[in-house]
Formats: structure tokens, sequence, C-alpha cells
């Protein structure tokens, strides 16, 4: 059963700066508000599995009509690139994690510094994926659809290969955006002293949200770069 | 005097009367400040109500344009001085575009029609409007879990409504509400008609989504004290199992339309059979939503009905559990099944195995349908205009579920697939089931809502005028459609005139009830009789607060004691409905 804290009836002014509820007259104790957040969000993320199961059956079915493309297309992606995105994005999970648990300690400056190695974490997978990756295949016409003009290509149906490959990798990367938009809108408001012990529903639940981002990654990183 | 507890611990924040939600704020610029920028679920409630008739509105006069249409076929008569003139093309004007083939032109404003009625009328029509007002007042809570993401849902309901219909504004698109590949990659509808078209349906994709959540939430964590699952009104589990659909299967149309705009934009190929792409996975992935959209728009509804047809009858309703279990029943069903809409382009043994799974929905909704008329034996029934929608709501919905049985088999499929068969079919269904049930939502609530009561006597009439228009328009197109009159031609054989003529009668009746009804409800809105708080003497909470309700939903928060339909225990007998609400006791034990 829920219980009612009695910092809640203080005056907000009155209050340790960790210890504002901003709870919702709807609510009936802040426990039941952090819950229905929580909640809500993993439902939300449930939403998000269900978008990228789309793109991963679109690949299975590409992958069974066309498995010598989709063999020759992994050769193609240079599996070390990915592998350091793939540290990048697990080493920033951790870092959000660590942010998350700070905030619930009541160490701001701790989340603070957390928060920013994981927004540069972002970056980073963006730098590589954007500078080392797209440019340089695109300018090699390794492109998706009817703009592919690769000379050597050694399979007819490589166009289709490259289409999941930056449709899948896009989308995902549009997702890294987003969540370097919410980090950063975290480390602004942690800044501001809206997060502490009894107040760190928006800083866990982005951190739910970053940790999708990398496990989706986890799926994508074997299935483009690593299944010959 | 009230049958809710008052209830005074630390959860009761503020309490007290603040006055009608509706109640102004003094000068006009002041009400639509608070009203653009309300948190209030009772408010985004009115305001998708009127967005969504808007829509209706919109799709109607689509409706009209094409039944017009279709009054005669187009022919291309050889005048006696040798030259060509063309009849029958009435579409072509309307639009502006008189030297643009008739066909082209119909399936524009066919392809409107479907995407204005499915996307932005059906799909949010009564869970968005009926269930954002009622649902939380239902279960006893003061607001929906996420208030602002309520406010943020409408909003962007109405940004996606506006790229759809700004694509309209610069000549539409024609490929038909279902957006079929390749002929979507490769109509002569420019790029961004077509994009803004399918972007508008991604954006109001998350609009469903975020509802569908908040209200799964809402339902899970804001239930009053003392109503556990199986107290909930039958209404909510229709909501909840609504909102779990919503949840599960919107995702899927957003990355289908995703996947399609690239298509359409870079030509990558995945739908496109020239560059070994597979335009029946598109199909398959928009079925996936597509399907389970349907109960998106029916259970809602027979969540409505379950709570009229117990109101307006006086009686508890008949399986409480079963039609609770039913809803979920069919929100599962729902995801087996999306296939069938796919009969003639896959194998016998898979079309074979959906057609199997399509049956197995007629189990849960038989379920439904039997409850409610097992509710209706010796109840003292009320032929008030909501409870004459119910019946014409039994009545249709049979229609239209024993006319799916030919389409969900395989061998009759092959003969009426794309025929105007499938279009009456439907028409029963989501006309039937969702247009219909609005309206009996919209006239058992209205009420509670605006707290006036409607002209009775206009109301009964205008709903004979869209029973029977709705009948004459959509009856004989089972008929046509068995001739084997196909689907989106704007042209045809002269043998299927006089049908095309009955049929387009029949959509003026249908105007004639709507513009009835329009009439009653701004009526009673200027002059209508004051709404007691419980003029139908209904035991659910939203009878338990002012008409219309307050703006915290009630003056202190209330306990559940009774289950939502027990007429037999609570009301004692000859209660006059005005009568409610009752003194306190006796509740459940």
């Amino acid at each position: 059963m829920t219980t009612i804290d009695p910092t809640d009836s203080l005056p907000a002014e009155d209050r340790p700066y960790h210890e504002t509820v901003e709870k919702g007259h709807h609510w009936r104790t802040g426990d039941d508000e952090f819950d229905g957040g929580k909640f809500g969000m993993w439902l939300f993320l449930a939403t998000e599995v269900l978008l990228f199961a789309g793109l991963f059956c679109g690949y299975a079915i590409m992958r069974m009509k066309y498995p010598e493309a989709f063999a020759n297309g992994s050769h193609y992606l240079d599996w070390r690139w990915g592998g350091l995105n793939t540290l990048v994005l697990l080493y920033s999970s951790y870092t959000i994690a660590a942010a998350i648990r700070h905030t619930q300690l009541g160490n701001k400056a701790a989340a603070r510094i957390n928060l920013i190695i994981t927004w540069f974490c972002a970056l980073a997978f963006l730098v590589v994926k954007l500078f080392l990756e797209y440019i340089p295949k695109w300018g090699e016409g390794k492109r998706p659809g009817v703009l592919f003009d690769y000379a050597y290509a050694q399979d007819p149906m490589e166009p289709m290969w490259w289409s999941l490959y930056y449709v899948a990798t896009g989308i995902h990367a549009s997702h890294v955006i987003i969540g370097m938009g919410l980090i950063g809108w975290l480390i602004v408001r942690n800044e501001m002293n809206r997060y502490g012990p009894k107040n760190y529903l928006a800083v866990e639940n982005v951190g739910l949200y970053w940790h999708i981002v990398d496990l989706i990654w986890i799926f994508l990183f074997p299935l483009l770069y690593l299944i010959h | 005097m009230t049958t809710v507890d008052t209830h005074a611990g630390p959860a009761d924040h503020g309490g007290g009367h603040h006055g009608s939600y509706l109640a102004s704020r003094g000068s006009l610029w002041a009400d639509i400040r608070n009203w653009a920028t309300t948190v209030d679920h009772k408010k985004i409630g009115v305001m998708y109500l009127f967005a969504v008739l808007f829509m209706f509105f919109l799709g109607g006069v689509m409706a009209l344009a094409l039944r017009l249409e279709l009054l005669e076929p187009v022919r291309t008569i050889t005048t006696p001085d040798g030259g060509a003139e063309v009849t029958g093309q009435r579409l072509g004007p309307l639009f502006g575009a008189e030297g643009a083939p008739a066909n082209n032109i119909y399936n524009r404003a066919m392809t409107l029609h479907g995407a204005i009625m499915v996307f932005m009328f059906i799909v949010p029509g009564i869970p968005a409007s009926m269930g954002n007002f009622f649902m939380p007042i239902m279960i006893g809570a003061k607001d929906v879990a996420f208030p602002r993401l309520n406010l943020a849902s409408w909003y962007i309901y109405v940004a996606g409504s506006l790229f759809a219909l700004a694509s309209a504004l610069v000549g539409g698109v024609d490929t038909g509400w279902t957006f079929y590949t390749p002929y979507s990659t490769m109509t002569d509808a420019d790029h961004w008609r077509l994009v803004a078209m399918i972007l508008g349906v991604f954006i109001m994709g998350f609009s469903s989504i975020l509802t569908g959540l908040n209200f799964v939430v809402t339902v899970h964590k804001l239930r009053a004290p003392g109503m556990g699952w199986f107290d909930m009104p039958l209404f909510v589990w229709a909501i909840y199992a609504t909102a779990i659909i919503q949840v599960l299967a919107t995702p899927v149309i957003g990355i289908t339309t995703l996947l399609l705009i690239f298509e359409r934009l870079f030509n990558y190929g995945l739908f496109d059979p020239r560059m070994g792409g597979d335009p029946v996975l598109f199909q398959h992935f928009f079925w996936f939503y597509s399907h389970p959209v349907v109960y998106i728009m029916i259970l809602p509804a027979m969540g409505v009905i379950s709570e009229t047809i117990t109101c307006h009858a006086r009686k508890k309703i008949f399986g409480y559990r079963a039609v609770a279990f039913s809803s979920l029943g069919i929100a599962a069903v729902s995801f087996l099944v999306w296939a069938h809409h796919m009969f003639t382009s896959q194998g016998e043994l898979t079309a074979a195995i959906f057609s199997f799974l399509t049956f197995l929905v007629a189990v849960p909704t038989a379920i439904k349908v039997f409850n409610w008329i097992a509710t209706l034996y010796k109840g003292s029934i009320v032929f008030n205009t909501p409870m004459l929608y119910t019946m014409g709501f039994l009545f249709l919905f049979t229609i239209g579920g024993l006319t799916g049985l030919p389409l969900a088999t395989l061998s009759t499929d092959m003969h009426l697939h794309d025929s105007y068969y499938v279009v009456a079919h439907f028409h029963y269904v989501m006309f039937g089931g969702t247009v219909i049930v609005l309206l009996a939502a919209l006239h058992h609530w209205w009420p509670k809502m605006f707290g006036k009561m409607y002209w009775e006597p206009g109301a009964q009439m205008g709903f004979w005028l869209v029973f029977l228009g709705f009948n004459v328009t959509f009856f004989i197109q089972f008929i046509m459609g068995a001739h084997g009159m196909p689907r989106r031609y704007a042209s045809y054989p002269d043998e299927y005139q006089w049908m095309h003529v009955i049929s387009t009668v029949g959509s003026w009746m249908l105007l004639a009830g709507f513009l009835a009804h329009l009439f009653t409800l701004v009526y009673s809105l200027m002059a209508g009789r004051p709404a007691s708080a419980n003029p139908w003497g209904g035991l659910t909470l939203e009878w338990h607060t002012d008409s219309p309700p307050d703006e915290h939903n009630f003056a202190s928060e209330p306990i559940v004691k009774h289950g939502p339909y027990d007429y037999d225990s609570v009301v004692p007998p000859h209660t006059e409905p005005d009568e409610f609400p009752l003194p306190d006791e006796p509740y459940r034990h």
C-alpha cells in the first residue's frame, strides 16, 4: 500500500530542494503518481518495441527472399565501427543508470557529470554513424533503392539491403537525437534543482528510454554487421 | 444528499464546490485561453467531441458528393453533329477540375471520405470524446493520469488532421484510405500531397497511442477507493480494452506510414516489386494495424450499449463478467485476423487459417449480444432516443455481423471481394456501430455533459430519419455487390442505375436526420430544460455528481459501495428516475 509522505504537506518553499514533489491534484499520493508515471513509460516503450518490430519483420522477410544479397551486405560494413558504437551506447547506458542512482541519493553534482557523459556518448555515436559510416558509404554509391550506384555489387538485390540498412539505422539514429534532447533537458533541470531523492521520475523515465535505444542497437548491430 | 460517501482523508485535496466545469471565466478571451490550455479531461473530451463532429461533417459532405456522382453513370454520348458530350460527371466542377478524368476525381473524393471518416472521425470518435469525458468520472477519479499529455493528444490530433486536409486542399490523393502499394508510390498525385496525407495519419497515430496509454494508466491507478476491477462500469472495461489495442496496434501503422513515406520520397523499394520489394508486405503491415483498429472503432460502442441498455431498461446487466471479459477477448482476437483482408493475395492454407481465426471473433461478440438481449428480457424498457438508438444498433450490428460471414468464408469472398457488398458490410458495422452508437451516447449523456435536456420528439424524429435513411442507403448495396458492382468506380453499366438512385436518395434522408439532431441539440443548449443530476436513474458514478459536473468531478472523493448495475438491490420498487440519487445506504455489504 502507498504511504503518505509528511513533507508533502509542507509549503513548497519550506522543503529542501530534493524533496520537492510536484504532485498533480488528481493523484492521491506522490507514490501513486510515481508508479503511474513509470507504468505509462513502460507502455510507451512497448509501443517503441512494436514500431521497430515492423522493421525487424521487413528485415527477416527480405533476408529470407534474398539471402545472398544480405550475406554480401554485412561484408560491406566494418564491424569495428559498429562495435565501437555498441561500446559507446553500453557505456552511456551505464552512466545514465548512475545518474538515476546519484539523483536518488541526492548527489546533484555526480548526476550532472553522468548526464553530461551520457549526452556526449550520444553525440559520439552520431558522429561515428554519420562521418565514418553514412557519408563514406554514400559517396561510394552504396545507397538505398534507385539511388544505388556501386559498381562492384555482387548481387542484384543489394540495393534492398542498403535500403533496410539506412531505414533501420536512420530511424534508430532519430531516436538517439530525441534522446539527446531529453538528456539535455535533464541536465538543465538538474541545474534548476528540480530532481532529488523524492523526485527523480523524469530522470528514471528518460533513463528507461535511453536503455531501449541502446537495446534496439544491440539487436541492429549483429543483424546488420555480424551475421553473414 | 449523495449516494456516495463523503471521504475526508488526506487524499481529499481542497474539496468543496468550484462550480460547473462549463462556468465562464468572465471575458470571452479568458474563456478561449482557459479552454485552449485546459488540462481538465471534461473540457478536452468536449473539444474532441466538437473536433470529431466537424470531421464527421466534412466526411459526410464527401459522402453526399460521392452518392451524387453515382446518381447516374458517366456516359459519353455522340451528339447529332458528330461531337461527343459527357454526361453524369458531377464531381468535376465540385473540385474545380473539370478536365480531369471522372474516375480520378471520384477516387480523390472517395479517399478523402474514407481517410477522414476512419482516421479522424471513427477512431478517435467515442474513446477520445466520451471516453475522455466519462471514463475518469465513472471510476471516481478527478482526472486522467496525465492531464497535460491528454491536452497534447488533442493538439497532435488537430495537427495531424490539418496535414491530411492540407493535402486535400491542393488536390488530394486517389489511393483509397488504405494507401496500397505499388499504386500509392506510382500514382500521379505529386509527392507532397501524398506525403502530407500519410504524415497526417502518422501524426494522428501518436495522438491515438498517447490517449490509449493515458487511459490504461488511469484505469489501473486512479479508481476510487472500493472500486475493484469488477465494480467498473462496462463502458470503462470497453475503453480499457480499446486503449490496449490502441497502444499495441498503432505503432505498427506508425512504421508502415514511415516506410511508405520513404518509399514515395526515395524509391528505396521495400514495397516495390520492380526492385525486389513486396507489395503484399505492405498489406500485412497495414492490416496488422487496421484490422485491430476496427475493434478500436467498435469496442467503445459496445461499451456505450452496455450502459444505455441497462440504464434505460432499468435492469441489472446480464452476465457482467462475461461482457467485461468478452471486451478483452475481442481485443485479443483482433490481433490474429488481419490477413482476412487479403484472401485474394495469399496462399490457400494461410487464407484458410485466417478464415478460421476470423470466425473466432464471433464468439465474444455473440456473448455480448446475447447478454444484452437477456438484459432486455423483462426489463422496464423506456423507448427514449438513447434506447431507440441502442435497438437500432442491435439491428444494424446483427446485419453487419452476419453479412461478414460470406466475407470470412474463402469461396464466397472470392466472388464478393472489392464489390459493393463489402462497402455495404463495413458501413453496417462502422456506421451502424460507431455513428449510431455515438448518437446513442450523445443523447444518453447530453444532460450530464451540458446540463440541458434535449428535445425528445425532435430527437426521435431524427432517429427514424437516420435509421431508415441508413438502411435505404446501404441495404441495396448488398444486392448491388452480389450482382457484381465493383467499388471505387465512378461509372457503371446502366443496369445498376436504379439501385444507385435508391442509395443516393437514402443518403439525403440521412442528411435530413443529422440536421434534425443538429437542430434539437443546438436548441437544447439554448433553450433546453435544465437537467437534474440523474435524469435517467443510472447507478454508475457519473450520475452521482451535478449536471454538468463540478470542475473537479465530485464534491468529495467517492467511495464505491455497490456495483454499477445493482438496480435490483439498490433501487426500491416503483422509484421514478428523477427520484435518484437515492439516500446513502443500502449498498453492497
